[in-house]
């Protein structure tokens, strides 16, 4: 059968012992793409989806219509949440190897996607992000503390011993509940999306999901319906390039751009590049400036690497060249902002040495803090009682009688 | 015979059915070259091609209909899902389509789908990778369920699930992927090197869907089982010095119910014990079942040991684990009955 298969089967750039081969990608200079009005239908804007919206070059400067103008503080808040992203997760991951947590998941490489996106947006928008975009939390200003104690599954985790790592919400900071099943955010952002607009607010939604997502039926449901109700919505596809050890061929990839999916359903989809700070955040100010101005939904193609394993429980090394992530063409997105702002005369490398210091002491203060309200394994436990609770809002008789059965077992 | 643990008890079989019957091809995510987050099918794309061995994109929904439609056309796909918890994308292909395509067109259309799929707890998956769904496709008329407990099983049931006529649901309980497990996570873990079915034939052997096995025979209670609490019930039938017959049901759909209740008949006493949470659960089903044959032989009457009715959850893994602490209480309980 495998000699006369005419099945097309697509092939990865590149596999352990190959040589990274990213001309796939397509890149478009710094400053080449324009940047249409906020009312721009749909069908008018479809090259959006094939080009890739830059604002830094390669000398790091910040050039062409979508430069946001951003001022220095600005973007010195944004290279610290990314740095502070990147920080945590280093420790997170370390953590979980001397086994202090069982999971953890890393944004290794794609920070700016969180952060620049989060920036671009008002705290009251409501978000549902996907498993890799800590970086919203930080960015609303989530202490770590929090997040690490969810990840311990402690006495103060939000989620109350119940999630894996890194399936944090924050309802104060509308951020929605995470699911471990991919994609089924995305809908599910439209649907509030709706509901402001039925309430006539002025508040918007944003949802992101990784390219491998973008298979799910939920991620189709979402674009039909944001197009059909012009839903004030911001749809983000984080295409890292891989989906665990499944290239981004296998979700479509090779045919056409992720962006170029929303032209289908009559929503503009726009690709940009997901480690240029300033591009992100501009694209993402174009797209709530529409969806806040009544000109409906955006879907967002941030392209990017996943710079790192996919999981703690993951090892790359198994499915991809050992060097792909140092010649990915688009860059560390940290890297790439504190270059920018050096250029402005604005950052230098002892000010990013010294920045990094302070982080890495917030970071190791937060864990202590964290840990003190106990770990996976050793100290305060929180009670087995809150088992049975959020079930339903009542508990019903079955489940008070089950408590009372473990409460008797444990003496 | 080689020693194998149940990853590799199910590579052998997908190899051995592959190296058969060219008709039988893989596919579900992560599968192809990197041969499987669990790494069931390491190997078998590179042996087999990237035509039998498909990496697919992260639908499941998507994944089971093209299986139904393959098998149609005259293919065997034995599809991966990669964690039981993320079935339910599929869950209308499945009920409404693979279980009935036969009994809907007569007879004319049928669609021999294997759906393999890593379920069960205590590996600290949380909510999301440790459920048992077994019940859920117990109800569906024209699905077979299957849950081994052990390599021998799994790959002589894989197999048999392979050349079926009908869809298989093919539960893997992942706790029992390396190693036997007795209840007790403090302890270290066993490799299945030191159990008797961890000797697996290397080649083509069956082991047929619908029989129970008597894992342990005894004479004083029955305890009906499958998955991984056969391992538990044995560790706590043995702590509790309780010598009691341990039904391994490995066979969910279609039941064995002969066995079971021939068992019972002998014992007079019962327990059913499964990881999946006990209200509607498939439980319910065996005790109605052994109940309706056994009734007038019953000492004491039948009682369930099961996940308590909510979510897995991440920190209480244990709490809500049945372990061997509540399969002694319930032991004692029917043993004290008269
Ligand atoms: C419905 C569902 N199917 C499968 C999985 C298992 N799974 C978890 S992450 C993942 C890969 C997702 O890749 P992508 O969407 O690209 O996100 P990334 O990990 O790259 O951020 C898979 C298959 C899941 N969590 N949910
Ligand atoms: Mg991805």
């Amino acid at each position: 059968m495998t000699t006369k298969s005419r099945l097309h089967v697509p092939k990865a750039h590149a596999r352990p012992g190959e040589t990274p081969d990213f001309s796939y990608v397509q890149i478009s200079p710094a400053g080449a793409v324009a940047r249409p009005e906020i009312n721009a239908p749909a069908g008018d804007i479809a090259d959006l989806a094939n080009s890739m919206v830059r604002v830094l070059d390669e000398e790091h400067r910040a050039i062409g219509p979508w430069h946001p103008h951003l001022d220095p503080g600005e973007l010195q808040i944004g290279l610290r949440h990314m740095l502070l992203t990147r920080l945590y997760d280093n420790r997170m991951q370390r953590m979980q190897r001397q086994g202090k947590i069982s999971f953890y998941m890393r944004a290794y490489g794609e920070e700016a996607v969180s952060v620049a996106q989060c920036m671009a947006l008002r705290p009251t928008d409501m978000l549902f992000p996907a498993y890799r975009n800590q970086g919203l939390q930080i960015t609303r200003g989530r202490p770590l503390e929090a997040l690490m104690c969810q990840a311990l599954s402690n006495t103060r985790d939000m989620c109350k011993g119940r999630q894996l790592p890194v399936m944090y919400h924050w309802k104060e900071g509308n951020l929605f509940t995470q699911s471990g099943n991919l994609a089924t955010q995305f809908p599910q952002a439209v649907g509030w999306a709706m509901a402001a607009a039925i309430k006539g607010e002025d508040r918007l939604a944003a949802s992101w999901l990784g390219e491998g997502s973008t298979a799910e039926a939920d991620f189709h449901y979402a674009l039909l319906f944001a197009a059909v109700y012009q839903a004030p919505v911001i749809l983000n596809i984080t295409n890292n390039q891989w989906a665990i050890s499944t290239f981004q061929g296998f979700a479509g990839g090779e045919q056409r751009s992720f962006a170029a999916r929303g032209g289908g359903y009559g929503l503009p989809g726009i690709r940009v590049d997901g480690n240029d700070f300033l591009a992100t955040y501009a694209v993402t100010t174009w797209a709530a400036e529409r969806a806040r101005n009544g000109h409906g939904p955006t879907l967002v193609e941030l392209v990017t690497y996943r710079g790192g394993a996919h999981s703690t429980s993951d090892d790359p090394s198994r499915y991809r060249p050992k060097d792909d992530y140092e010649l990915w063409p688009l860059g560390d997105p940290i890297e790439r902002l504190k270059q920018h702002l050096i250029r402005l005369g604005e950052w230098s490398d002892e000010r990013h040495a010294t920045l990094e210091a302070e982080l890495e002491q917030h970071v190791t203060d937060s864990w202590k803090r964290a840990t003190s309200y106990g770990t996976l394994t050793e100290g305060p436990r929180l009670d087995p009682d809150l088992l049975f609770e959020d079930v339903f809002k009542e508990m019903p008789e079955h489940l008070k009688r089950q408590q009372a059965q473990l409460r008797a077992l444990r003496g | 015979m080689a020693i194998m643990n149940m990853l590799q008890a199910l590579n052998s079989a997908l190899d051995t059915m592959m190296a058969r019957d060219s008709s039988v091809v893989l596919m579900g995510e992560d599968v192809g070259y990197f041969g499987g987050v669990f790494r069931v099918t390491e190997g078998l794309q590179r042996k087999y091609g990237e035509h039998r061995v498909l990496d697919s994109p992260i639908a499941e929904g998507g994944i089971v209909a093209t299986a139904i439609g393959m098998a149609v056309h005259g293919l065997r796909p034995v599809a991966e899902i990669q964690f039981a918890d993320y079935i339910y994308p599929a869950y209308d292909q499945i009920v409404s389509e693979l279980a009935r395509l036969r009994y809907r067109s007569g007879g004319d259309f049928f669609a021999p789908v294997t759906i393999r799929t890593p379920c069960g707890g205590g590996i600290r998956g949380g909510q999301t990778h440790s459920q048992s769904p077994e019940a859920v496709f117990a109800h569906v008329c024209g699905l077979k369920v299957v849950m081994p407990s052990n390599p021998y099983d799994a790959k002589g049931l894989l197999i048999t699930a392979i050349e079926d006529e009908d869809p298989v649901i093919f539960l893997e309980p992942k706790r029992l992927y390396n190693g036997p497990f007795y209840g007790d996570p403090e302890k270290p873990a066993q490799p299945w090197n030191d159990h008797p079915k961890g000797e697996v034939p290397e080649g083509y052997y069956t082991v047929p869907i619908g029989q129970a096995e008597i894992a342990r025979e005894g004479r004083a209670v029955t305890i009906v089982t499958y998955g991984t609490m056969v391992h538990v019930a044995q560790a706590a039938a043995h702590t509790a010095g309780i010598d009691a017959e341990i039904i391994d049901v490995r066979s969910i759909v279609p039941l064995d119910l002969a066995t079971l209740t021939e068992s019972v008949k002998k014992t007079g006493r019962c327990i059913v014990v499964h990881e999946a949470t006990g209200f509607g659960g498939f439980g319910g089903e065996l005790v109605a079942s052994i109940q309706e044959a056994c009734f007038w032989h019953l000492e004491a009457p039948i009682l369930r040991v099961a996940g308590w009715d909510t979510p897995y959850p991440h920190a209480f893994e244990w709490e809500y684990f049945p372990g061997p602490a509540r399969i002694i209480a319930a032991l004692k309980s029917v043993m004290e009955a008269s």
